[in-house]
């Protein structure tokens, strides 16, 4: 599953979880895009997105709070990277949806491909 | 090239590509004029819509621009699900604009682009739906369908009345 799937921006209702709120701003989303190529140290977040560095620690902190991204130490530099099973209740939110667009869109496929051998056995 | 039913059975992908937006994207072998009919004969929208929700009782369409579309199933449960809407841009096989309105929640009226790409025999469909604010999007999304959430609505109705 490509990154870009959970790049979704959520509800801020009051069911939401902490990752609901975490992935409903726009910068966060952006981060976990990047991450989501490779692990990277701060510096790197700040040349690929533009934002400053105070920008982009803020948004790791409540990134990492809520468990979406994990971090580890290599001598004094530290790497930031995605925990996918983190957005797993986001993406459960867009899957019931899409499981309903994919059995109407499937039945779709069919009729077209009727239509097709009819018109190829004509 | 020969067809088999089911060969991209379970491909469509949604994302969400703002905070107003839903895109439903998905390939089919056939060619753009035979999708883009799919969306706009009754005859044909009667045979798919419904998905596996119910059965299609009404497939109106009035296909120029002003002219009024609604869609109506009735659902496994046996109620009503009705869309209708509008439409604003009428470009056969490319492009498809309409208003689009679950007349349960009239207000949250979305505007439904759909395009339809050929390229060596696939078309790709990609159904953009906005909605007027964040809130009727996520509860498009939060719902499942309509479908879904006329059944949430059935099974609260019930709940209240067990509980007065």
């Amino acid at each position: 599953m490509p990154i870009s799937t959970y790049n979704v921006c959520v509800a801020r209702t009051p069911t939401t979880t902490d990752v609901f709120n975490a992935v409903a701003e726009g910068s966060r989303r952006a981060l976990l895009d990047a991450l989501g190529v490779d692990e990277a140290t701060v510096g790197h977040l700040v040349d690929r997105l533009g934002l400053t560095q105070p920008q982009v620690s803020k948004h790791l902190a409540v990134l990492r709070a809520v468990g979406l991204v994990s971090v580890r130490a290599d001598g004094r530099r530290r790497w930031y990277r995605v925990n996918g099973p983190a957005l797993e209740p986001v993406f459960d939110w867009v899957r019931g949806f899409e499981s309903t667009w994919n059995t109407r869109l499937d039945r779709l496929d069919d009729v077209l491909v009727e239509l097709q051998t009819k018109e190829n056995s004509t | 090239m020969t067809n088999t039913i089911g060969n991209r059975h379970g491909s469509a992908v949604v994302t969400l590509p703002s905070d107003l937006e839903i895109l439903i994207t998905r390939e089919f072998d056939a060619p753009a004029e035979l999708v883009f009919d799919a969306w706009t004969k009754p005859e044909l929208v009667r045979r798919w819509w419904a998905g596996d929700r119910g059965v299609v009782t009404e497939a109106q369409v009035d296909l120029r621009i002003g002219g009024r579309w609604r869609w109506v199933m009735t659902a496994n449960g046996g109620f009503e699900v009705a869309f209708s809407g509008e439409y604003r841009e009428i470009d056969r096989p490319h492009r498809l604009v309409r208003t689009e309105v679950f007349e349960l929640f009239p207000d949250a009226e979305a505007i439904g682009t759909l395009t339809f790409e050929e390229s060596g025999g696939v078309t790709t469909l990609k159904i953009l739906a906005r909605y007027p604010s964040q809130e009727h999007r996520d509860a498009a999304i939060a719902s499942g369908m309509e479908g879904g959430l006329q059944t949430s609505l059935n099974e609260l109705e019930e709940l209240v009345r067990q509980s007065a």
